[in-house]
């Protein structure tokens, strides 16, 4: 990837190592000279438990000034270590971590340091990050789903939508929760269908379609929505949801059990689908055919892969996958639907899949970062801090556009990846 | 069934018969050819040039009846005028297509609204005792519907009859002066994005740099005194440099690191979206005094564009900035060595550097000079739509980004198909309000409508199979290029 990079523009490769490494500097001195010199003399205090729990786990206390200063000197340090040595991939992803992490515990540190409201549940923060980050992974998994065989998929935000308002119409007029699951599932799938005929069948320009897919799917949701869902609520949108589910014993670990084994079912769902959509794509002579029609279809129709087939079934799968965490949206979490509801989770997650580097894996950890910024901002506004919530909500926008312009290496989609199949 | 004659593509287009041609002709090979550029094998062009001619020789039978069909039965010179619509119909040019795709949005939005009318349903269900009742009931319920967006956004036969007996001439045209206002800032996006079509780019960021115009044109509006046209000026000016520097990022970012377009834009708006957030929740920023709400101060009555029509909101000296840029738009496009440059680009990038056109170059300045125009948008908007204009908000910039985008689609990134597109999305947007407000059916029907129509532009391939027609012209020449473009 990166000699890629390096013949296709020379300038990039140096210019990145100081982009990267001026912005760990730049990390390290806001740590230090805002929040460091700025903390209120005390301890920020981090709870690791929640109310009711079985085990009660001691509260961390930090002193939070000198802990500003250490983690800002680590993240200048990191910076330092990006211009004076050139290290290998794995490192620099290390270092990028490293900084991240730095400059979110110095935010956390000033804010919760003589805070007057109360400390930082920490196990709240993270639990709510899973929770929020749902929708983004199951949209990304669903971008990796399409783009791995060669199709863009831009209408993820579209997907979403229908997903939501089906399950949430299904779920009342049956009242049982799982035919919202299964109907969120399939609506999604159907729009998949749709863009699948229109980018594979009519070979109309994906991101354009994509694009008008889901402003379609925007307009028909608002439309029933106001004409029918509105007016028969009793039901059609009755808003009931799933509550929390405890796995037995994993539920009950101190600190992780709370975070990943006592949440919504969707969440035990996404898990599954992480799993069965990565060990598939690169485990399993499924995999294999998938992503050798997304990056050469001819040679793959060649050997006697079905490339148009191939690529309706990913689309349409992926569909699915996207429509679930539409019906996430409501049936998983607030129950009842509300028009534009996806909120333009459909393109974070499109921007996540991107940043994770079309693997799921990459995928879910910017989807978790995403999450985390999100609920960051919710649990700074709880504990009454002086930051501007609307500059915290731009960052993983900010972040996406660092990332692209090459922060984390240049990304390489695909190679067949939004072009059309023609057999020749 | 014309899928099967495209799959097999080309060579069959020099086969003998007539049909041949038509159905598998020329826009397919050339999109296929403006997908192709960046696999750039040197085969792609052959096809084209043996299918070129063919294709010039359809569009010269659709034009007034002077040649006959190739190779077809000889028709007799100077066909009727009638004829001439007919055949331009059937075989499928441009504007039949649109038009085509219109009508078949009409008919699906229609069906909608039937579907979800309950009165129409109760009508059907006692469909056995008076089955007339049932049709009846349907063709009401859509008929007026479509019947009151035509009379909110075009004219209502009222009006007239009212004028004769002492009533406002001026009231006659109050609908077309909605559906100008609703246009205006729809065809400065279209334009938008329309120009970063030619060019190969995909702008879906038309919104940010919508809410970087805003923002500059708002406080200049709002925070400083000045002589009548001078302050308009430099709103004006103001505006297209918020939506430039948000272009210009886009652009310079692509050409630097590689970033791609799509990407950028979609993250700039939410960027953009907060800032403007911030900013009117900031006291000493955009924010009104006293205010608890995200609300900016209304401009100065120095800064209001010259307006006609009213009562509020009513068409404003924007829809002439609209026209205005539009005709510098095209004359830029199709006369200018910037503009050869840009198609170039657009048309094959690899051959653009091979002649010497520096690519990187042509994305900043497309996007700066699309920025500018999205910029521009703002104004009718922000210094018009009332009198006083309404203060600018979190939701000041609406959907006019995303419209943007089927607008340029609708239009063929063109400008003069630009503006059309506008006025009839404008149209639909001021009908759809008024139909809300006449009949139960809600104003996001059109937002479907809209859709609706620019997926079958989108598709021309399903709009002939749908009407059965025979050419392939009337395609969409635009086409993008997957993320590596």
């Amino acid at each position: 990837m990166t000699t890629l990079a390096a013949v296709r523009l020379p300038a990039t490769a140096a210019s990145r190592r100081y982009l990267a490494a001026g912005t760990f500097i730049v990390l390290g001195v806001i740590d230090i000279a805002l929040f460091g010199l700025n903390a209120h003399a005390g301890d920020a205090v981090f709870a690791l438990s929640v109310s009711g729990a079985g085990v009660h786990v001691p509260s961390i206390h930090v002193a939070a000034g000198p802990a500003c200063f250490v983690l800002g000197a680590i993240s200048i340090g990191a910076g330092v270590l990006r211009v004076v040595t050139d290290p290998s991939p794995r490192v620099k992803r290390t270092t990028i971590g490293v900084a991240l992490v730095a400059f979110v515990l110095t935010l956390l540190c000033w804010a919760d340091a003589g805070n007057s409201v109360g400390s930082l549940n920490v196990i709240l923060l993270l639990q709510g990050t899973m929770l929020a980050a749902i929708p983004l992974v199951l949209g990304a998994l669903s971008g990796c789903l399409c783009e791995r065989s060669g199709v863009i998929n831009i209408a993820i935000e579209g997907q979403l939508i229908c997903g939501a308002f089906a399950g949430a119409a299904f779920s009342s007029l049956f009242s049982g929760l799982w035919w919202g699951v299964i109907a969120g599932a399939l609506a999604g799938g159907l729009v998949g269908a749709l863009l699948a005929v229109f980018a594979i069948k009519y070979r109309v320009d994906q991101i354009i379609v994509g694009v008008v897919i889901t402003t379609l799917a925007l307009g028909l949701t608002n439309y029933l929505y106001d004409r029918v869902m509105s007016v028969y609520s009793n039901t059609l949108n009755t808003g009931n949801f799933f509550g929390t589910t405890k796995i037995p014993l994993l539920g009950d670990i101190p600190v992780i059990g709370p975070i990943f084994f006592d949440s919504s079912v969707f969440l035990y769902m996404t898990y599954g689908l992480i799993i069965l959509i990565q060990v598939g794509l690169f485990y399993t002579r499924w995999g294999l055919r998938v992503r050798a029609v997304g990056e050469h279809p001819t040679a793959a129709d060649t050997v006697g892969i079905k490339v148009l087939w191939t690529r309706y079934r990913n689309v349409i799968l992926g569909g699915m996958v996207a429509g679930l965490g539409g019906a996430y949206l409501t049936v998983g979490s607030v129950g009842t639907f509300t028009p534009g509801m996806s909120n333009g989770f459909g393109y974070i997650g499109l921007a996540a899949m991107i940043f994770g580097r079309w693997t799921p894996l990459g995928s879910v950890a910017a989807a978790l970062l995403f999450g985390f910024s999100k609920q960051l901002g919710y649990v700074l506004g709880l504990l009454n801090v002086p930051v501007p919530t609307e500059i915290l909500s731009m960052t993983p926008y900010l972040a996406t556009i660092l990332a692209v312009a090459g922060l984390v290496g240049r990304v390489r989609p695909p190679a067949a990846d939004g072009k059309p199949y023609v057999k020749s | 069934m014309s899928d099967k004659v495209q799959a097999g593509g080309a060579p069959e287009a020099a086969g003998p018969d007539p049909a041949v041609p038509g159905t598998a002709g020329a826009p397919e090979a050339a999109s296929s050819q403006t997908t192709g550029p960046a696999a750039a094998q040197p085969e792609a062009a052959k096809p084209v040039t043996t299918v070129q001619p063919k294709a010039t020789e359809i569009v010269t039978t659709a034009a007034p009846g002077t040649v006959t069909a190739p190779g077809g039965p000889g028709r007799p010179r100077g066909a009727l005028t009638g004829n001439v619509i007919i055949q331009s119909v059937i075989q499928g040019s441009p504007v039949a297509v649109t038009l085509l795709a219109i009508f078949a949005a009409l008919v699906i939005g229609g069906i909608l609204i039937v579907v979800s009318d309950p009165v129409v349903l109760r009508a059907w269900d006692s469909f056995g005792y008076a089955p007339g009742a049932a049709f009846s009931a349907t063709w009401n319920s859509v008929a007026a519907a479509y019947s009151a967006m035509f009379e909110g956004a075009i004219f209502s036969p009222s009006t007239i009859s009212s004028a004769f007996h002492g009533g406002s001439i001026a009231a006659i045209f109050y609908p077309l002066s909605l559906t100008v206002f609703a246009a205006t800032p729809l065809i400065l996006t279209g334009l938008s994005v329309g120009i970063a079509f030619r060019v190969g780019l995909f702008n879906i960021g038309a919104q940010s740099q919508f809410i970087g115009g805003s923002i500059v044109a708002a406080w200049l509006g709002f925070a400083y005194n000045m002589p009548a046209v001078i302050h308009v000026v430099v709103c004006v000016l103001g505006a297209l440099a918020g939506g430039v520097v948000m272009g210009w990022l886009v652009g310079a970012l692509k050409a630097r690191t590689g970033a791609h377009e799509v990407i950028l834009t979609i993250m700039l708006n939410y960027v953009m979206y907060y800032l403007l957030l911030y900013l009117l929740s900031t006291p000493r920023a955009l924010q009104q005094p006293h205010q608890n709400n995200q609300i900016a101060p209304t401009v100065k009555p120095s800064a209001y564009l010259w307006h006609v029509g009213g009562p509020p909101p009513q068409a404003n000296a924007g829809f002439l900035i609209a026209l205005a840029a539009a005709a510098v738009v095209a004359w830029l496009m199709s006369r200018s060595t910037l503009g050869f440059q840009f198609r170039t680009v657009g048309a094959n990038p690899s051959a653009a550097k091979t002649a010497g056109i520096k690519v990187e170059r042509v994305w900043v300045v497309v996007m700066a000079i699309a920025g500018g125009l999205a910029g521009l948008a703002a104004l009718p908007v922000v210094l018009g739509g009332g009198i006083p204009p309404p203060p600018l908000t979190t939701s000041t910039f609406g959907t006019y980004g995303i419209q943007g985008i089927t607008v340029a689609l609708l239009g063929r990134a063109k400008p003069s198909g630009i503006v059309l597109a506008a006025l009839l999305f404008g149209a639909l947007d001021t009908g759809g309000t008024a139909m809300a407000a006449a009949t139960p059916v809600p104003a996001d029907i059109v937002q479907v409508l809209q859709g609706l129509i620019v997926l079958f532009v989108a598709a021309p391939p399903l709009i002939r199979a749908v009407f059965r027609l025979r050419s392939a012209s009337g395609g969409m020449e635009i086409a993008g290029k997957g993320w590596s473009g």
